[in-house]
């Protein structure tokens, strides 16, 4: 026994520079990120900031039974899922789409000037997205109401204070915003396929189209199913600068504009509601690690080496 | 081979059309931001200013005391977030990635599971108001989240096992040379491409942020310019409200036309860094996205 500590030892102290090195990161995950996960049994407490996090006392599923008795945890699950679901297939289809499309652009400087021109929407805040969809949007001097509807003869919208507007607004602004991310990663598998492919097509007489469809999707395949299937994994996490900041924030467009991110921020910081916050945090918290869990076992079965773990 | 290739008309009028589509926002953006303020009201927002106006610029400059605060704080985080962000990866991912470290597999996963499981919102908000206190701090917008990720320490600690020849690192400590001389002489030497790369992606992270601003922050004077371009987005009357140069303001302010000018000052240094930083820009996104 004594020998096996002494053993454990002098390998540690041969190591100890390389653990030293260790010391900074893993206080700064253990703060950001572990401690948070052990405060996820907030939910199940009643917060009382004189006993502190950690002492307050135990409530059992009682921050749950609020939480669930409300109109509000159907909502904002459904928005969330939804949201998700449409924003992973239009993507994906358009994303290879212009991926193919920019990987036949002859002149290279050309599509490399479409590419860094459709990255932009990427590089900047979700807050200057706020201020280029404002306007664009807004009510009295925005480009849609000023000069769009009227060459069309309709009337100006309200559309801050309209909801049934808001899943098409999003849709597309998260498509704009993303669209150039995307497609680089396709293009950059794309690029990877094997030339030899397109040139026994093309000396067995393959137009364009059947190429595309016999050669470059199969061969995507594998790219397309992993990142859907570890997007599906993510799929109870919204997107929060996209509906916190392009809808203003906006009261009367929650029914289509709230999601779990935004309720729970709205929970904490607006309203100081720990419990109902916490409570919802726990349930985006537990779903989304098995959803994650879930996908990444479907990677697995796939192609091992394809997965996260 | 040239006559199966695309109609190359049809694809770059179809990337004409999107490249429109991508940039005329931030052009209607510009535009208004040059507009005077009855224009903006009369016309609306429009790509051809119908009067032309510097108001909304002299407003920002005789309140550059706010905005040169703002400036400066964002400067100043994101200088000092990527470079300790930085560091603290490269030393965190440098013993992982030896294939001699003890414990090695147990330690990589620790810093795995951060990327599979979190604690959200709630916990992580009041672990550092109630029991780290940062609120209203400058620590509030270097900390939280932004410092550094299980995505990014697993990216270096690859790098540094597949390029970086072991037989280098090995002969370097039988010569006498300390780890932490091999680590900062040698390993971190010869993974410039790797750290050019996570920099960038940190720094980006740290001047487009708003969110630990949002939460953490309320007190204006801490605001970096995210927060301050958020405030002005999400309540107009805010720049009435804060008085930004201390004196009594005039009650006419170009408020439409300065929106849009913030935005604009917001958005110039990153369009203008951007086809420097471009190449590694790419790199950062298509590296580890998907794995192999």
């Amino acid at each position: 026994m004594a020998q096996t500590w002494r053993k454990a030892w002098k390998t540690f102290w041969r190591y100890k520079a390389l653990f030293l090195m260790l010391v900074p990161g893993m206080v700064y995950l253990f703060i950001n990120n572990y401690l948070p996960m052990f405060g996820l049994t907030i939910a199940f407490k009643e917060i009382n900031y004189a006993k502190g996090i950690w002492g307050s006392d135990w409530i059992g599923w009682k921050n749950f039974e609020f939480l669930f008795m409300t109109r509000d945890a159907w909502r904002i699950t459904r928005n969330t899922i939804l949201y998700n679901a449409v924003f992973i297939v239009l993507n994906t289809v358009m994303a290879i789409g212009v991926a193919i499309l920019l990987n036949e652009v002859r002149k290279k400087f050309l599509a490399r000037f479409y590419q860094s021109v459709l990255l932009l929407p990427y590089l900047i805040s979700m807050v200057i997205v706020g201020y280029l969809v404002l306007a664009m949007l807004n009510l009295e001097n925005g480009f849609m109401n000023k000069i769009i509807l009227p060459a069309f003869g309709l009337d100006p919208i309200s559309w801050y204070t309209k909801p049934e507007y808001w899943p098409y607004i999003l849709t597309i602004v998260n498509l704009w915003k993303n669209i150039g991310y995307l497609c680089i990663i396709y293009l950059a598998a794309i690029v990877g396929i094997d030339q030899e492919y397109y040139e026994a097509a093309t000396i067995d007489g393959a137009t364009k189209w059947q190429q595309i469809r016999s050669i470059t999707v199969p061969l995507l395949m594998p790219t397309i199913i992993i990142l859907t299937l570890l997007a599906i994994g993510r799929i109870f996490y919204a997107d929060f600068g996209l509906f916190y900041q392009v809808p203003l924030n906006s009261g009367p467009l929650q029914p289509t504009t709230d999601v779990i991110d935004t309720y729970v921020y709205r929970a904490l910081i607006t309203l100081g509601d720990i419990g109902m916050s916490s409570a919802a945090g726990f349930y985006q918290s537990m779903v989304g690690f098995v959803l994650v869990l879930v996908s990444n076992l479907i990677v697995r079965l796939k192609d091992k080496d394809q997965a996260l773990f | 081979m040239r006559a199966n290739e695309m109609n190359q008309t049809l694809v770059n009028i179809f990337f004409a059309l999107a490249s429109v589509a991508c940039i005329f926002p931030f052009l209607l953006l510009f535009v208004a931001s040059f507009s005077s303020e009855q224009s903006i009201i009369t016309k609306g927002y429009s790509l051809v200013p119908s009067e032309f106006s510097l108001e909304a610029y002299k407003y920002l400059w005789n309140n550059f005391d706010a905005i040169g605060r703002s400036y400066g704080i964002t400067v100043f985080i994101t200088a000092v977030g990527t470079t300790a962000g930085l560091f603290i990866s490269a030393l965190l991912a440098y013993p992982l990635s030896r294939t001699d470290m003890p414990l090695k597999n147990t330690l990589s996963f620790i810093v795995f599971f951060t990327m599979l499981f979190n604690g959200g919102l709630v916990p992580t908000y009041l672990i550092y108001t109630e029991v780290f206190h940062i609120k209203n701090t400058l620590w509030a917008l270097i900390i939280p989240g932004l410092l550094t990720n299980g995505f990014f320490i697993l990216l270096i600690r690859t790098f540094f096992r597949t390029s970086i020849p072991k037989e280098i690192i090995e002969s370097a400590y039988i010569d006498g040379a300390s780890e932490f001389k091999i680590f900062f002489r040698i390993v971190m030497p010869l993974s410039l491409p790797i750290l050019a790369t996570i920099g960038l992606m940190l720094g980006i992270g740290y001047w487009n942020d708003w969110f630990n601003g949002l939460i953490y922050i309320t007190d204006s004077k801490l605001f970096s310019l995210q927060n301050l371009l958020n405030r002005m987005l999400q309540n107009i009357q805010f720049l009435q409200q804060t008085n930004l140069d201390g004196r009594a303001q005039a009650a006419n302010i170009p408020t439409n036309a300065v929106r849009m000018a913030m935005a604009v000052i917001g958005i110039v240094p990153i369009l203008l860094l951007y086809p420097f930083f471009q190449r590694f820009f790419v790199k950062g996104l298509t590296i580890g996205a998907v794995k192999g």
